[in-house]
């Protein structure tokens, strides 16, 4: 069994942040797709059940959470085309702190016009 | 000279460290540090290479998947079970679905077992974690493929229609 490390040295700087950034914002994506799974599962049990549940997507409080849900999927989905850029493109390591300054560009770019558009919709009233 | 010398891993030689030619010796890797070949065989690297391809396609299902339901039209407002039977009526959007499910239960599972590994040092924790985690996947794989093939836009309970259903008319 291996001992406990007596410390662990990252590296720091934007490699390691979005490596972290990265992880975190899987995990949070994955136990949301459980739930979602299984919360669209109740269109199996009844028509109502299934409204019913989707209803609670529906306030206030419940669209905060979404934008954060999909700021996290656009980070992850951006960083990711990152990271294949670093595997598999020759001059990817090189530029890969560029990359992430304008992944990060974008991801504010795509959230500003989400949150607008998805605030809008879910606040606004009916 | 014993023969408990031990290379070093790119030597790519024998031990007497007399082969200094170099010629077709750079860059090799000795066998037994070869990472394949094993009995884990490639699974590591394909692993490794189904995160980048599963992520490419994930990008377009999933912000294809937002778009159509929460920008478009009334948005979040628009989606009750009418929603997901007009879809799935489409089989364009049951196969649609069907990839997403199962290409971001994939990756997310095996993202999830990349931190496991990372993270749980005692074997057991390790292991039982995994088994936990596999099965959840499995679970909510067969669930949802089970959903969007066995969906059915009006259903009937004892003879009696469900209420909020869509059925063809008498």
């Amino acid at each position: 069994m291996p001992t406990k490390p007596a410390g662990t040295l990252y590296r720091g700087r934007e490699g390691m942040w979005s490596w972290v950034g990265h992880r975190v914002t899987g995990v949070v994506i994955f136990f949301f797709l459980l739930v979602h799974v299984l919360d669209t599962s109740l269109v199996r049990v009844s028509p109502e059940a299934y409204t019913a549940v989707i209803g609670a997507y529906k306030n206030p409080l419940m669209a905060l959470g979404e934008t954060g849900l999909v700021a996290a999927i656009v980070f992850h989905a951006f960083n990711g085309l990152r990271i294949i850029a670093v595997d598999f493109w020759k001059k990817g390591a090189k530029y890969q702190r560029q990359m992430l300054w304008t992944v990060l560009a974008l991801w504010v770019v795509v959230m500003v016009g989400f949150s607008i558009r998805h605030l809008s919709l879910a606040l606004g009233g009916h | 000279m014993s023969a408990t010398q031990i290379q070093s891993p790119r030597s790519g030689q024998n031990s007497s460290g007399q082969d200094r030619s170099g010629k077709g010796s750079g860059g090799k890797i000795a066998p037994q540090y070869r990472r394949s070949g094993s009995s884990r065989g490639n699974f590591e690297m394909l692993a490794w290479l189904f995160m980048r391809l599963s992520g490419v396609v994930l990008v377009v299902l999933i912000f294809g998947h937002l778009t159509v339901n929460l920008l478009v039209g009334e948005g979040i407002h628009a989606i009750d079970f009418g929603f997901v039977a007009g879809k799935w009526a489409d089989p364009f959007w049951q196969v649609w679905d069907l990839a997403m499910l199962w290409l971001a239960m994939l990756h997310g599972t095996n993202g999830v077992r990349t931190i496991i590994n990372d993270y749980a040092e005692r074997d057991a924790t390790r292991l039982w974690l995994k088994i936990v985690l596999y099965a959840a996947a499995a679970a909510i794989v067969i669930l949802g493929t089970l959903v969007i093939f066995t969906f059915n836009p009006c259903p009937v309970v004892d003879g009696v229609q469900l209420p909020g259903g869509f059925c063809p008319a008498p």
